[in-house]
């Protein structure tokens, strides 16, 4: 029935239902260690999120005092969080529009064969290797109000400005913790962008200048096109990014002053750990969750055309 | 040979993730007390604990947040002394900063296992605590010998660890908060005399202000720095009366007293005292301040001539021309101008404690090792015969204005829920920035209350 051809293999492994049952098994032994964990740490938790998130529960003892969608109702008429909300949407917005672009235009500068670019590349990508808790502390320094303390304010004095309390004023507090964030990250997107760039053959835009384009239509009609899943992996991690952001508003202010930075992890942390109303916290945990889910699939969706160069 | 190698290395790994998984619970073999030049402590705090012969081997969980050296080598060596005196108990110290020690104790609560002893403020969250069942009852232990323990203490501080009648822990220290001051700047800006009324204060404030100084210091970022000022005027303006009512429910957080500290606390922003940025700024930028002389005066605990001085430049802070004085009276208010807001720190005794892990406490609120304390000066002394040796003529003062208060009023955010504390903060903060009116704060106020207090 098999051609003699196949029997070479018989010899070794089996053929037919037998034989894909046996590479199936070795598929899911494989996989196994990674779906214990992966059901344990994350399927598992988001479970109890979503059960405590239907209770007013203190975090002590079992979750007794059933609440039904109260506490998911309650969020959505908290004006706080739909400063959280709107906030989020104001740091996405930014990241996209300001950060990346600047994180474009620096790796097209440091991955032209530039004297001195490597240090360059070095000195750009080292906000992303400290921690974010120092980054934080740092631009608390820089940021200070007294311009005697605060290097900002000390610039801004020397050229004849007014100092400013960058984080004690309710309307240049977000810009100044963009600012932070922008620094913090723009490295590791350049990063991103030059790995694309390095991966663009040089023949291709040599054929376009040949053809008689010049940089600037290169770079629309080349670059961009053939750069297009890097920016979009680049746009989904600063879009998640940016709805997850904490550490570095906690750490600089808090979410205050009166709210005015509150994001919705800050949201979520003051009332989980702060005001022990875990249900609560749950359940803005669950909001969070979808947010990321929806907009994960959306994009997924949206970007799925495949990619110029791998055809993926 | 490579493969060999892979095959091992892998076995280990399966080992030693096994091996992590089972050992969650195990702990630490027991040092050995290593106490050798440490004098056994008379055998009048050993009491029922201590029995005869080769008693099983116990060991107590100590946490706590005494971070600075000095005070952390004073735990231990009374751990060390213990310890010699008692070769079956093993006391096991885990030092742990101020927030990371919040953190993990609220992990291990959730998880149900407490520590023996551990670091607390009394009130409101260890109410929580309490109300879980996740503490040890020790009531009948401070009574114990016709209340022997019990005498020891100033009542208000060991108040501060009771709920509902019984008590959870005891405490080490407990201060209060009132206006530490630059005596230069006053005297430059023409003030010969502390305010002691909330008029003379706004009247030191202007005349501070005209003379280009920055009158008050406050780290309002953090929250609570500002939050103690609208406490203290609640208190001066309500007193006793008017927080038990609010907190048993038969008054309610929008009566006039936290109406009106609101309105006050208007006037005071409405002059502008502030450094530039306090919104944003945090206790340590305040701190800062009043330690390099910049600001003349900020409102804050017993412990603010530390970090002034930690925060400084030259490490001194300002040195003799700090000055102390306490919460002016509030003109019109019922409360008593005597009448102290502060707290201080203790330790709660977690449920699983053994007797030995009782007796130790009871080691560690002796007079003397009050005393050791007191020495270095981090705690003002609540148990009898620990204020000898106070020297620092400042603390002096302050710990003769606790000793004379007529009602003590725990730190609200401490004394309250955890939730009701961080309404607290934030709405204070929200009248700080004029983003709220004062009715508007109590309002949020008492709608958590009523959540909260049922």
């Amino acid at each position: 029935m098999f051609p003699p051809i196949s029997n070479i293999f018989k010899l070794t492994r089996g053929t037919g239902a037998p034989r894909r049952f046996q590479d199936n098994l070795v598929i899911f032994l494989f996989l196994l260690p990674a779906i214990v964990l992966f059901l344990l740490f994350v399927v598992y938790p988001i479970l109890q999120s979503i059960y405590y998130s239907l209770f007013n529960w203190k975090g002590f003892g079992p979750a007794v005092d059933f609440v039904g969608l109260e506490n998911f109702k309650n969020i959505l008429t908290d004006k706080v969080f739909m400063i959280a909300l709107r906030n989020g949407f104001l740091i996405i917005a930014l990241s996209l529009f300001v950060q990346l672009p600047l994180s474009l235009a620096l790796a097209i500068l440091v991955g032209r064969d530039l004297p001195g670019r490597v240090i360059f590349r070095t000195i750009f990508f080292l906000p992303y290797v400290l921690s974010e808790v120092i980054a934080a502390l740092m631009w608390l320094f820089i940021l200070n109000p007294d311009p005697e303390r605060g290097f900002i304010n000390a610039v801004i004095e020397l050229l004849g400005g007014d100092s400013q309390a960058w984080l004690g004023n309710t309307d240049l507090v977000l810009l100044a913790i963009f600012a932070a964030l922008t620094w913090k990250y723009f490295g590791y997107h350049m990063l991103l962008f030059m790995t694309g760039l390095q991966n663009i053959p040089t023949e291709v835009e040599e054929a376009g200048r040949i053809d008689g384009a010049n940089s600037f239509q290169n770079f629309i009609y080349i670059t961009l096109p053939l750069l297009g899943s890097t920016i979009r992996t680049s746009v989904y991690l600063s879009v998640l990014g940016s709805i997850q952001q904490f550490i570095l508003v906690w750490i600089m202010t808090r979410g205050g002053p009166v709210n005015a930075s509150e994001t919705m992890a800050t949201y979520m942390y003051r009332f989980g750990f702060v005001r022990f109303q875990l249900g609560y916290g749950s359940a803005v945990a669950i909001y969070m969750f979808l947010l990321c889910l929806i907009f994960s699939l959306i994009y997924q969706r949206m970007t799925r055309q495949p990619d110029y160069l791998t055809g993926l | 040979m490579s493969r060999k190698i892979y095959t091992i290395l892998s076995l280990l790994l399966v080992a030693a993730f096994a091996l992590s998984a089972c050992g969650g619970g195990a702990t630490q073999a027991p040092a050995e007390p290593a106490a050798t030049d440490a004098p056994a402590q008379p055998a009048a705090t050993d009491a029922p604990a201590a029995t005869d012969a080769p008693a099983e081997k116990v060991t107590v969980t100590w946490w706590h947040i005494s971070t600075a050296e000095e005070h952390k080598a004073v735990w231990q060596k009374l751990a060390d002394e213990y310890m010699a005196a008692h070769p079956n108990v093993n006391v096991e110290i885990t030092v742990l900063e101020n927030e990371a020690f919040k953190t993990k104790l609220t992990t291990v609560m959730q998880s149900g296992e407490p520590p023996d002893i551990f670091q607390s403020w009394g009130g409101g969250v260890m109410n929580e605590y309490a109300n879980a069942g996740l503490l040890k009852d020790i009531t009948a232990d401070l009574d114990a010998d016709g209340g022997a323990w019990r005498d020891t203490f100033a009542p208000g501080a060991l108040g501060v660890y009771a709920y509902k009648g019984q008590s959870y822990g005891v405490p080490w220290d407990m201060g209060m908060i009132g206006f530490w001051y630059n005596k230069e700047l006053f005297a430059q800006a023409g003030i010969d005399a502390p305010p002691t009324t909330w008029t003379e204060l706004l009247d030191d404030v202007k005349a501070l202000k005209a003379a280009g100084i920055t009158p008050i210091a406050l780290g309002e970022g953090d929250k609570w720095p500002g939050m103690h000022m609208w406490a203290y005027l609640v208190t001066r303006l309500g007193g006793q009366a008017n927080f038990e009512g609010a907190l048993l429910r038969t008054g309610s957080f929008t009566d006039e007293p936290f109406v009106k500290a609101g309105v006050m606390l208007q006037e005071l922003v409405a002059l502008e005292p502030f450094q530039d940025g306090f919104l944003g700024a945090t206790y340590g930028d305040e701190a800062t301040a009043m330690g390099n002389g910049k600001a003349a005066m900020e409102l804050m605990g017993q412990w603010a001539p530390a970090v002034q001085k930690d925060n400084s430049e030259d490490k001194l802070g300002i040195g003799d021309n700090l000055g102390w004085f306490p919460f002016p009276m509030v003109e019109g208010g019922v409360g008593d101008p005597g009448d102290a807001v502060g707290g201080g720190n203790g330790f709660a005794i977690g449920k699983n404690a053994s007797p030995e892990a009782i007796d130790f406490v009871k080691f560690l609120t002796t007079a003397e090792a009050q005393q050791a304390l007191v020495a270095i000066n981090v705690a003002i002394p609540v148990v009898k015969g620990g204020e000898v040796g106070m020297s620092d003529p400042l603390m002096i003062t302050l710990q003769q204005s606790l000793a004379n208060a007529k009602y003590f009023q725990l730190y609200y955010d401490q004394a309250l829920p955890p939730a009701m504390g961080s309404v607290i903060n934030d709405s204070v903060q929200g009248v700080f920035a004029g983003t709220l009116t004062p009715e508007q704060a109590a309002q949020a106020i008492e709608d958590s209350a009523a959540q909260e207090l049922k």
